[in-house]
């Protein structure tokens, strides 16, 4: 009898499995340290994400399909993997200086940040909605509790609690449309479902039921109108924290309803863009005008990251392979601006406490010059300047969108986007003129490099964007 | 009498509005909210056993016993960040979490 499956033909999954195992592993050191084994369990995260990242890359290029096509590996799921998986790498790395200085010693972090990206790699190679779910939940849950991870701080187990609660409900939503998606397909597998619906014209149960699964997955990415979550969540959270779910996770949920929408649904385009043109403007607009008020700078990203969802949800509205390609550049580039903005808040610290508040910035241009040029050059960016990365990544979700024929999206999220510079350029003119405050404490040597190379990679993306224009490319081609 | 599918199907619209509607109306007490949650769960285990029965495929029962796995994890956490947040503020009251406005 021919064997179901040999050890060669897991290869594709290898990268989960070594995460998975690699977790657990860790726990147990930490457990079993009298130390508490913080430091060796970051280490061992990082190494184990580093490791997971070349498992990936190691099979030559091509699709593989597993378990019964449900689990998928093609050169978009690479791509976004790998973005995944420095997003988590670049969070252990930002805690390292906060857990020094006492106010976070917990190995569980680095271990829950790896059980959380195994989730999300499931996410991203999910190629039907057995899979879906299951890594959704996975990377959800040990969200939750990393959101409530310091306990003995009444806004971090708030906002924790928050996170569960519309969570939750957000997955029981994306359930129930899941469910309606299989009755009336009777299957669950994306490719399957998309021979049915290209057959004839969609029964109404399976457009209600597209219209929850994108409920849950806009909640996911924190998209409006179900973004209630973000602020409270981002400002309650430990810092590392924050930069963790406004980093990885979001580049995996936009990569999972790219591919759900691209794979499940291509020939009822009509029925989803609407939904994702809508969801996309209300999250430009909301996010550009909200932001105006705030002072706290956690509270000020959170904002900010639900602008940014809306303007690459832009690309997936244009429902092409341009567009496709652009959702990924504004991923990956979305992914170091933001990355290099908390590594800098994360240095914002006065003696023992960590200060959040805007102001606390003023003067920042004469206390520290090179950290200032460098957090003026991300916000420059975030605004969508030339020649700064961020205006590459707009260019091309709009120029998709113009293809497309979607004027009224892309005229909207340019004025957007507008706004959204005005509180921008308050930042950068409250660090450039205002009234010097007392400098911060000397930043650690991870936040520095963190902030040094993706400042480095902004600024210098206009002379190299071959390598990732070419690697979206083709990472674009594999969905169609 | 046989029980056609669209009565399955009314039902866990029912509990699924339920469900939602607790989340929301609920002014009370977050344990309320833990279970209006489970509600939600269940009601799409039932949407998904009747169109596993309906269609002859067993695809649904699987899917059926997953989401049963993963509400019992999901429930764990949340009374775990339950209990933290009841030690924090001696309270689990709806209206006392509310140190951050939104």
């Amino acid at each position: 009898m021919e064997p179901v499956m040999t050890l060669q033909s897991l290869l594709p999954i290898a990268p989960e499995i070594l995460l998975s195992v690699g977790a657990m592993a860790a726990l147990m050191l930490g457990v079993f340290r009298s130390d508490g084994g913080v430091a060796l369990c970051s280490g061992l995260s990082v190494a184990l994400l580093v490791a997971a990242t070349l498992l990936i890359w190691l099979l030559p290029g091509g699709t593989y399909l597993l378990f019964g096509d449900s689990f998928i590996l093609d050169p978009f799921a690479r791509l976004m993997k790998s973005l995944v998986a420095i997003g988590s790498l670049v969070s252990i790395l930002l805690s390292i200086d906060y857990m020094r200085s006492g106010r976070m010693t917990r190995f569980e972090y680095p271990v829950l940040i790896v059980l959380s990206t195994t989730g999300m790699f499931v996410m991203v190679s999910a190629n039907d909605l057995v899979t879906l779910y299951l890594g959704l939940e996975l990377q959800s849950l040990a969200a939750y509790v990393l959101a409530s991870i310091q306990r003995d701080s009444a806004r971090a187990t708030e906002a924790g609690l928050k996170y569960f609660v519309l969570g939750s409900l957000a997955s029981g939503m994306l359930l129930y449309g899941a469910s309606l998606i299989y009755g009336f397909t009777g299957t669950v597998n994306f490719h399957r479902i998309a021979e049915i619906t290209a057959a004839g014209d969609p029964p109404l149960g399976l457009v209600f039921g597209l219209v929850f699964l994108l409920a849950g997955l806009a909640f996911k990415i924190s998209a409006v109108p179900f973004h209630m979550w973000t602020p409270d969540v981002y400002e309650g959270a430990p810092t590392p924290v924050t930069a963790f779910f406004s980093a990885a996770p979001k580049v995996a949920a936009v990569a999972l309803l790219v591919r759900v929408v691209m794979t499940g649904f291509p020939s009822i385009v009509l029925e989803w863009q609407q939904i994702i043109v809508f969801v996309s403007l209300a999250s430009m607009i909301l996010g550009a005008f909200a932001a105006i008020g705030q002072r706290n700078i956690k509270r000020l990203m959170a904002y900010s990251s639900i602008a940014n969802v809306g303007y690459a949800l832009v690309g997936l509205a244009a429902g092409t392979e341009a567009g496709v390609r652009g959702v990924i550049i504004y991923m990956a580039i979305y992914l170091v601006m933001t990355l290099g903005t908390f590594a800098f808040i994360l240095s914002m610290r006065r003696g023992d406490t960590m200060v959040e508040s805007i102001e606390d910035l003023s003067g920042l241009w004469k206390n520290n010059g090179l950290a200032a040029f460098i957090l003026t050059v991300l916000f420059f960016s975030l605004a969508g300047i030339p020649p700064l990365a961020g205006f590459f990544a707009k260019f091309y979700v709009f120029l998709a969108a113009i293809e497309a024929g979607l004027y009224p999206l892309a005229v909207i999220g340019v004025l957007s986007s507008v706004v959204a510079a005005f509180y921008y350029l308050r930042i950068v003119k409250i660090m450039v003129f205002d009234e010097a405050g007392a400098p911060f404490e000397p930043m650690g040597g991870e936040l520095r490099a963190v902030l040094g190379v993706s400042g480095f990679l902004m600024i210098f993306f206009v002379v190299f964007p071959a390598p990732l224009i070419a690697i979206a490319q083709r990472a674009a081609l594999s969905l169609f | 009498m046989a029980v056609d599918i669209s009565n399955y199907l009314a039902v866990s619209a029912i509990l699924f509005t339920i469900g939602v509607v607790g989340i929301f109306l609920n002014r009370r007490n977050v344990i309320i909210i833990l279970m209006s949650i489970e509600l939600i769960l269940l009601s799409v285990n039932i949407n998904l056993v009747a169109f596993s029965a309906h269609l002859g495929d067993l695809v649904g029962q699987v899917f059926a016993l997953i989401v049963l796995t993963v509400a019992a994890a999901e429930a764990a956490i949340g009374l775990a960040i339950l209990v933290v947040f009841f030690r924090n503020r001696g309270s689990i009251q709806v209206e006392d979490v509310n140190m951050m406005k939104g």
